[in-house]
C-alpha cells in the first residue's frame, strides 16, 4: 500500500511547499466541532487556500470531517460579520438598525452597562452564557469572575444543564473523577503503545460518536478498534445507528428508560457472578447495598419498561461482564434525562463492578494535561466570597452549593429573569451560544426572557437568530485559523495558532477576554495577570499560573513549536497513589473507593443508590396525555454537516442536507398518512414545528427522532421571522424546569408528541405568527409549580 | 509503472462523506458534481434477522486517482481523509492480495 511522502507532511510547525506556506495547527470551532483535530493549512498570499488532515497528529491521524474540509466557505463567507456593531435596544429584531462601531466604542458600551448594573443592582445581575465547544472555557469564566465580577456563568438556557454536567457531577461524587473510554488517546504512541490493549467489548450508551464526536472523543477510534482490535460492540440506542447495526447486541430502548436497563444489567452481572471480586473487594464501597437494590431488577422487569427483549439484556450483560478489558463510551443521552445523575450512577457502576477502571482499554479517569484549570471554575478564586455565595443555583441542591460543577444553574437563571428572585438579571453576555435556535428548551420562552434584558452582547461570526432577535452589541470572533489558543480536552495539550490574519476586525475570544479584564478590573489585571495584553500572553499565563503540574519552565512558544505535547500515561493510578491529593492509594472520593453506595448523595438527601424513575411525561406516567400525543420523541439528532446550529449558511452543507428531518418508522408513517420527505407538524401541548419525514426502520414504531439547531439564513433576519428560527424549532415542544431532583438533567429526550402531514389548511398560523402574537397558551412549568406538575407524576419504579 | 487502484473495506465505511468532500475540494468541483459518490444499502433487517447497513464509495468518471497529488508523493485526497480509514491506494496486484485477506472489500480499477 502506498504511503504519503514524509517530506510533504513534516513534523515542523511551518515549511514552504510549491508556492504555499504550510502550517500545522489544531482546529476546533469556529467552525467545526469541539474536538481539536490536527490540521495542515496551505496559505498563499495571506489567504487560506485549502486544508488537509495532519497525518502526524496522533489524535486524528490525517483524517478529517466535512465540516473542517469545508471551512474556507465559512471563513470567507459573505455572511460573516467582521466588524463590531451596535444597535439601540429599542430596535431589537430590526436588521436596519445595526451600526458598525470600533472595538473601543464596543468596549465603552460594555463598560458603561457593566458599571451601571453593578451600581444599581450588583454585579450578580450580569450573566455570562456559554454554548458548546467554541474557544470558550476559561475565557468566559475569566470574563465573568474577573472582568464583570459576577458569580454567574451559565449554560445558554440549557435546562437541567443537560450537557456533560450531569455526567461530570455524578461521577465526581461516585468516582472522584470523570471516566472516559480508553482508546489509547492519552498516549502519543496511540495504538502502538506496548501497554495498550484493545477493548474486547465496547458498550456504546446513548450516543452515535462517529457523527457527534462529543466530549473530546474522536468517534472513529471505535471503528479503529473494530477493524484493528476485533472489538465487539454492544449498543444502547433508540435508533439503529450504523454502529448499532454492526453490534453483537443492540438494545433499542424506549427513550429515557436507560436507567432501568442499567439496573437490570447490574442484576445479571451480580447474579451470574460476572463481577470482578478482587476489584469490588478492594476498591468499591457499598456492594451489598447495591446488590440488594438491584435484586428485583430482573431483565424481564427492565425489558417491559424499556420495550426490549429480556434475553437481549442478558446477552449484553454477559458479553460486557465477561470481557476484559471493556470500555464504555457514553454520551449526551444520559444528560438529557431528568433522571440523569441516578442513571449515571447506574451505568458507571457496570464498569466498576467488572474491574474495568484504570486498565488499558477500559475506563480512564480523565484529567486535563498538567492539571490545567481551564474550565468554568477558572478565576473563581478571585471573586469576592460574598459574591460567590450569590451564585444562582447555590440553594437548589447541595450538589450545586458545594460546587460539584462550576457554573450557575440554567433553570435558576431563567427563574431569576422571570421573577426577579433572588435578584433581577439585567445583562446577558453570550459567548459562542445561540440559545433560541439551538439548545434553549421552550424556545419562545427563551426569546421572551432575553427581550427583558437591559443589554445583551453576542460574540459570534454570523448574525444568528439569537443575535438578530435580542442582541444590542455584536462582537465578531476570529475563526480557529485566525486565533491563538490552547486546547486541552483531554489530551494532548494542543496549540492553535493563527495562520492567516482575521477577516476584517474579528478578534479571538482570548483577546476579547484579556481586553475586558484590562478595562474592567485593572487591579487584578495588574496583580494577577501582570498587565499582559495579547492572546498569546494569556495562553502563557494559563500555563504559568493556572496549570498545577506543568513542567518547570514550560512556555507557550515551545508548545506552539511542537503543536501538541503529551502527558505521561500511567495506568492503575489508584493502586499507585496517583489519583488522590493525599498521595494515598485509592480513588479520589471521600471513601477512597468507587461509591456504588454514595454516602455523599445520602448526606445531600438524595438516594445513595442508583435508581430508575419513569419520565414525567410518558405512556406510563401520563396515560391521558399519551392518548392525545401518542408518539414518543427524542431530540438532538446529529448530522454530518452541522455542528449544532452552525453551518446552516454554508451552501455546500445545505446541498447535502437542505431541510430539517425527523426519522420515523414506515409503519407509524403509514398510520398517519405520511410519505417520505413530507413536511409534517410535530406538536404537543406546548407548541409545534415542522420538519420533513424520513421513513426508516431505524426507529421503532411510535418513536421519532428529530433534529435541533435549525434556522434558515436565506430568509429574512427581521423580527418576527428571525431567519425562520421558530418554524422548525423542536424546542417549541420541550420545556424548561422539568429537571429531576438533583437539578442536573432534563427531558430533551423522551417526551410526547403527535405528528401529522402539513397541508395548506392546517399550516396557519405558523409558529412564527403564533409567537409574534404572544405564543401558545399552556401552563408553563415554573419553580413554584415544579413539584406539583413534575414530581407528582414521576414514579419511582 | 504498474497499474494503481483503490481498495475499499466496505465493511467499515460508515458514510461520513469525507471522501466526497475531500474530492470536491481537491478538484474544485461545482455543486452536484462528484469524483466519488457513496452508495447506500439499508438500514434494513434482512431475512436472517441481521441488520444490513452498508455504504460503498464509488469513484466516478471524474476520478483520476488524484494524479497531481500522487505524482508528488501525496495520497489521493479521499484516501488521505477517509474517517473510517477504510480506503487504500496502491498497486493493483498488491491490492488484490488485500482483497483476499479482507472479507467485504472491493478494489476499483480506474481508467
Amino acid at each position: 500500500m502506498k504511503k504519503y511522502s514524509e517530506e510533504l507532511y513534516r513534523t515542523d510547525r511551518h515549511w514552504k511547499e510549491g508556492g504555499f506556506d504550510v502550517y500545522r495547527s489544531t482546529h476546533w470551532s469556529a467552525p467545526g466541532c469541539h474536538n481539536g483535530c490536527g490540521l495542515v493549512y496551505y496559505v498563499k498570499n495571506g489567504k487560506l487556500d485549502h486544508v488537509e488532515g495532519d497525518p502526524n497528529a496522533a489524535f486524528n491521524q490525517g483524517r478529517l470531517c466535512i465540516r473542517c474540509l469545508n471551512q474556507l466557505e465559512a471563513i470567507y463567507s459573505e455572511d460573516r460579520i467582521v466588524h463590531p456593531m451596535r444597535r439601540d435596544p429599542e430596535r431589537r429584531g430590526d436588521d436596519d438598525a445595526w451600526e458598525q462601531c470600533s472595538w473601543d466604542e464596543a468596549y465603552d458600551l460594555i463598560e458603561e452597562n457593566v458599571r451601571r448594573i453593578q451600581q444599581e443592582y450588583g454585579s450578580e445581575s450580569i450573566v455570562g452564557l456559554v454554548g458548546t465547544g467554541r474557544d470558550v472555557n476559561c475565557q468566559l469564566a475569566l470574563t465573568c469572575y474577573v472582568a464583570f465580577k459576577t458569580p454567574n456563568l451559565a449554560c445558554g438556557f440549557l435546562t437541567g444543564d443537560s450537557c456533560m454536567l450531569p455526567r461530570m457531577a455524578g461521577t465526581m461524587i461516585t468516582h472522584g473523577d470523570c471516566p472516559v473510554a480508553d482508546m489509547s488517546q492519552f498516549s502519543e504512541l496511540r495504538y502502538d503503545d506496548p501497554r495498550y490493549e484493545w477493548p474486547e467489548v465496547c458498550l456504546i450508551w446513548g450516543n452515535n460518536p462517529i457523527v457527534s464526536n462529543g466530549d473530546g472523543f474522536f468517534g472513529h477510534w471505535i471503528v479503529d478498534a473494530m477493524r484493528r482490535g476485533g472489538t465487539k460492540l454492544v449498543v444502547v440506542d433508540p435508533e439503529v445507528t450504523w454502529l448499532a447495526a454492526h453490534a453483537e447486541v443492540l438494545l433499542q430502548v424506549r427513550p429515557a428508560t436507560d436507567a432501568a436497563l442499567a439496573m437490570s444489567m447490574i442484576n445479571v452481572v451480580i447474579e451470574e457472578d460476572l463481577y470482578d471480586h478482587d476489584f469490588v473487594e478492594r476498591w468499591t464501597y457499598g456492594f451489598d447495598e447495591l446488590s440488594e437494590r438491584v435484586r428485583d431488577w430482573t431483565p424481564e422487569r427492565a425489558a417491559e419498561i424499556c420495550g426490549i427483549d429480556a434475553e437481549g439484556i442478558r446477552r449484553a450483560a454477559r458479553l460486557f461482564g465477561s470481557a476484559r478489558p471493556a470500555a464504555l463510551q457514553w454520551g449526551l443521552a444520559t444528560d438529557a434525562h431528568a433522571n440523569g445523575v441516578h442513571e449515571v450512577h447506574a451505568i458507571m457502576a457496570l464498569s466498576a463492578l467488572t474491574g474495568n477502571l484504570e486498565v488499558p482499554g477500559g475506563m480512564r479517569m480523565a484529567r486535563l494535561p498538567w492539571d490545567m484549570e481551564l474550565s468554568y471554575s477558572c478565576g473563581w478564586k478571585w471573586l469576592d466570597p460574598e459574591l460567590q455565595a450569590k451564585r444562582l443555583g447555590n440553594t437548589m441542591s447541595p450538589m450545586h452549593q458545594f460546587g460539584v460543577t462550576a457554573c450557575a444553574q440554567a433553570d435558576c437563571m431563567l427563574n431569576a429573569i422571570e421573577t426577579g428572585d433572588p435578584y433581577p438579571i439585567k445583562m446577558l453576555y453570550l459567548e459562542g451560544t445561540n440559545p433560541i435556535a439551538n439548545m434553549g428548551a421552550e424556545a419562545p420562552r427563551v426569546y421572551e426572557a432575553m427581550m427583558k434584558m437591559d443589554f445583551n452582547v453576542v460574540l459570534d461570526y454570523v448574525l444568528t437568530p439569537t443575535a438578530s432577535a435580542a442582541c444590542d452589541l455584536f462582537l465578531p470572533i476570529a475563526m480557529a485559523a485566525e486565533r491563538t489558543s490552547i486546547r486541552e480536552w483531554w489530551a494532548p495539550t494542543r496549540a492553535c495558532m493563527p495562520v492567516v490574519d482575521p477577516q476584517g476586525e474579528a478578534r479571538s475570544d482570548n483577546q476579547i477576554t484579556i481586553d475586558l479584564i484590562n478595562r474592567l478590573n485593572p487591579e487584578l489585571a495588574h496583580e494577577v495577570f501582570h498587565d499582559i495584553t495579547t492572546e498569546a500572553e494569556l495562553c502563557q499565563w494559563q500555563i504559568t499560573y493556572n496549570a498545577h503540574n506543568a513542567p518547570e519552565g514550560q512556555t507557550f512558544a515551545d508548545q506552539v513549536e511542537k503543536v501538541a505535547t503529551w502527558p505521561q500515561v500511567e495506568y492503575f493510578r489508584h493502586e499507585k497513589g496517583l489519583l488522590r491529593t493525599d498521595g494515598k492509594p485509592g480513588f479520589n472520593t471521600a471513601t477512597g473507593r468507587i461509591e456504588l453506595y454514595s454516602p455523599a448523595f445520602a448526606s445531600f438527601g438524595l438516594d445513595p443508590l442508583p435508581k430508575y424513575e419513569e419520565p414525567w411525561e410518558s405512556p406510563i406516567s401520563s396515560p391521558e396525555k399519551f392518548e392525545e400525543y401518542p408518539v414518543i420523541i427524542t431530540t438532538g439528532h446529529r448530522s454530518w454537516e452541522f455542528f449544532h446550529s452552525e453551518g446552516r449558511n454554508q451552501e455546500t452543507m445545505r446541498e447535502l442536507h437542505p431541510d430539517p428531518l425527523f426519522d420515523v418508522n414506515p409503519e407509524t408513517a403509514e398510520l398517519y398518512g405520511i410519505g417520505e420527505g413530507d413536511w409534517c407538524w410535530i406538536e404537543n401541548g406546548r407548541g409545534r414545528c415542522r420538519q420533513r419525514a424520513h421513513l426508516t426502520p431505524q426507529m421503532e414504531p411510535g418513536v421519532i427522532n428529530a433534529e435541533h439547531g435549525w434556522w434558515f439564513p436565506e430568509t429574512e433576519a427581521n423580527a418576527p421571522n428571525l431567519f425562520g428560527v421558530f418554524d422548525s424549532n423542536i424546542n417549541n415542544l420541550t420545556t424548561q424546569m422539568a429537571y429531576g431532583e438533583t437539578g442536573y438533567g432534563a427531558p430533551y429526550k423522551g417526551f410526547l408528541c403527535k405528528i401529522y402531514r402539513c397541508t395548506p389548511e392546517n399550516s396557519t398560523p405558523t409558529p412564527t405568527e403564533v409567537i409574534a402574537n404572544g405564543g401558545w397558551d399552556y401552563e408553563r412549568i415554573t419553580m413554584s409549580n415544579h413539584d406539583k406538575i413534575v414530581r407528582s407524576s414521576e414514579r419511582a419504579c | 509503472m504498474s497499474k494503481m487502484g483503490l481498495f475499499i473495506n466496505y465493511d467499515i465505511c460508515f458514510g461520513c462523506h469525507a471522501c466526497e468532500m475531500a474530492c470536491s475540494q481537491e478538484k474544485k468541483l461545482p455543486a452536484g458534481e462528484f469524483g466519488i459518490k457513496i452508495a447506500q444499502y439499508g438500514p434494513h433487517k434482512n431475512i436472517n434477522g441481521d441488520w444490513e447497513y452498508t455504504y460503498l464509495p464509488i469513484p466516478t468518471k471524474l476520478c483520476d486517482l488524484c494524479a497531481e497529488r500522487t505524482d508528488i508523493g501525496k495520497l489521493p485526497s479521499c484516501v488521505h481523509h477517509c474517517e473510517a480509514a477504510c480506503m487504500e491506494y496502491g498497486d493493483m496486484e498488491e491490492l488484490s492480495k488485500r482483497l483476499v485477506e479482507q472479507p467485504r472489500s472491493v478494489v476499483f480499477s480506474l481508467d
